[in-house]
């Protein structure tokens, strides 16, 4: 007869031996990748870790019956596009499980996301997308209130609209003032895209306008390239005032539309306050966001570097060299995708290499560019020296042409590989 | 020394208040450490006194050293005591002075 010890030890050994053997046996048929987010960086990374791994389940968790792009939404401003060609649906997403909930809460460390619906799903790692938020807490009057007199317009919707009939109901003759943030925001050369094609709807439809860009900042995103089609294009019709003329917006008054910088005040027809920017909400809920708004990461894995096994890609995490854009988004996606999928294996992740490039239009046939080569360096993604640059700043009209040409394909290409 | 200089003070206040002023030039801060495209050092060229005066009495003042970045934006309260004009002066390394004033009214 044996023991009692011996058959209450033999029943802990068979107990400990499940609870081991379980979760390598679940790890070893289906992985779970969770994406939260579905722009340009969320849903490309779910579809890049299914064509990975087609054994992975990947569920993607997008509240939005639709997606709105912002490349090219500033065509739609300035009435040379609608919003629909920049809407795109969810619907074509094969075997990723769309989950079309909002995330509330993580615990990272049971690895689990709360659902608004009381569900919780439990990962084996964890994507953020959560993009930008706007922050409301920046400049002295602009709330969300002030956004529906002062439109931001910096997420792609309503508010694009809202700016696109403001310029359309603007008398000839008005003031329009654009005012960009310090850095870093979503999508750099976008302000100075923006009043290139505010412009060029001025030029065309309210010649005796005038369009002011105050800005928090004393050089852009292919400054010389726009400084010089500015010139060539808008004599006259564009004033850019920098920092150090005193451009940074401290203040507004929506009631009056007034904006107020360090020196002096600016009241304007229309005002389209760019305000700074943080990362989505979810970063902060999920704990990955650090003092400043944006999230820290590994930059060959993304992986969080405040909350294990929980990855940022696009807009939200601190992509260091690399600036926040669609091309940028995309990139990391997939970059982010592979580590996922080789660390889920228990594999060694590779080190990437990314690409950027940033098409912007200054007018209708008429495209300047920007493409940058980055890798991991000392902890950040650093830019690949004598890689990439800008479009040439003596080209002829023929060069621009092509380039906005390409940012026509650029666009249809990476908005089908996004969303199918 | 052409630097475009800009202030803020505030127009008219009430004696006793303190008020904010603003002041800042566009200048290069160079700091002479800087290597230019010849290999060689790009001459260094700061702004290395800022002072303000309030009814001719010098009432704020600070040395500037190469660590302070370009366009110096320097910001500090003063007691409003009496109407009268507050003057700015910025003196670079070579000596030359930018000048730059406003008028307050004290009620």
């Amino acid at each position: 007869m044996p023991s009692r010890r011996a058959l209450i030890g033999g029943a802990a050994a068979s107990v400990a031996a499940t609870v081991l053997a379980a979760p390598h046996a679940r790890a070893q048929v289906q992985p779970q990748v969770v994406v939260v987010g579905g722009g340009f960086a969320g849903a490309s990374c779910a579809r890049a870790l299914k064509q990975l791994d087609r054994d992975l389940a990947v569920t993607l968790i997008e509240p939005e019956a639709a997606y709105l792009a912002c490349p090219f939404s500033n065509a739609v401003l300035a009435g040379l596009r609608g919003i629909e060609a920049q809407t795109f649906g969810y619907d074509r997403f094969g075997d990723i499980g769309l989950i079309r909930k909002g995330a509330v809460a993580f615990d990272a460390g049971r690895r689990r996301v709360r659902l608004d619906d009381g569900t919780d799903i439990a990962y084996a790692r964890l994507v953020l997308a959560p993009g930008v938020d706007l922050r409301f807490d920046a400049l002295s009057g602009y709330d969300e209130a002030a956004a529906e007199v002062m439109p931001h317009a910096w997420k792609a919707g309503p508010q694009t609209l809202l700016l696109r009939d403001q310029l359309t109901a603007m008398p000839d003759g008005g003031v329009v003032i654009l005012s960009a943030p310090a850095n870093p925001f979503r999508c750099p050369p976008g302000p100075y895209e923006r009043a290139s094609l505010i412009a060029h709807y001025l030029k065309t439809s309210k010649p005796r306008s005038k369009l002011i860009i105050l800005d928090a900042k004393d050089a852009f995103s292919k400054q010389r390239l726009f400084e010089a089609a500015w010139r060539e294009l808008y004599p006259g019709l564009i004033e850019w005032v920098p920092l150090s003329s005193g451009g940074r917006v401290t203040e507004v008054d929506p009631a009056t539309r007034t904006l107020v910088t360090e020196f002096g005040s600016h009241k304007a027809d229309i005002a389209n306050v760019i305000p700074p920017q943080r990362a989505g909400r979810i970063a902060q809920s999920a704990g990955v966001a650090d003092q400043t708004g944006w999230c820290p990461i590994d930059p060959i894995t993304f992986e969080s570097r405040l909350q294990p096994a929980i990855h940022v890609v696009g807009d939200a995490a601190i992509g260091g060299a690399m600036p926040k854009s669609a091309f940028s988004a995309n990139a990391q996606a997939k970059a982010c995708a592979a580590a996922v999928a080789a660390l889920v294996r228990e594999r060694q992740p590779a080190s990437p290499k990314l690409i950027n490039t940033c098409y912007s239009l200054v007018a209708p046939g008429y495209g300047i560019s920007i493409a940058g080569v980055y890798q991991p360096r000392d902890g950040l993604l650093a830019e690949v020296e004598g890689a990439g640059g800008t479009s040439p700043l003596e080209a002829p009209l023929s060069v621009r042409e092509l380039e906005a040409a390409y940012a026509e394909d650029w666009f249809r290409t990476i908005t089908s590989e996004v969303f199918g | 020394m052409t630097a475009r200089a800009l202030v803020n003070v505030p127009k008219a206040v009430k004696q006793g208040e303190v008020v904010e002023i603003k002041a800042m030039i566009a200048h290069p801060m160079e700091t002479g450490y800087r290597v230019g495209p010849n290999g060689t050092n790009i001459p260094r060229d700061i702004i290395r006194r800022f002072a303000c005066s309030y009814g001719g009495e010098e009432v704020f003042w600070a040395d500037l050293y190469p660590a302070v970045s370009a366009n110096p934006f320097i910001a500090f309260t003063l007691v409003a005591s009496t109407s009268g004009t507050i003057a700015f002066t910025w003196t670079d390394d070579a000596g030359e002075t930018q000048t730059a004033s406003a008028e307050i009214t004290v009620s």
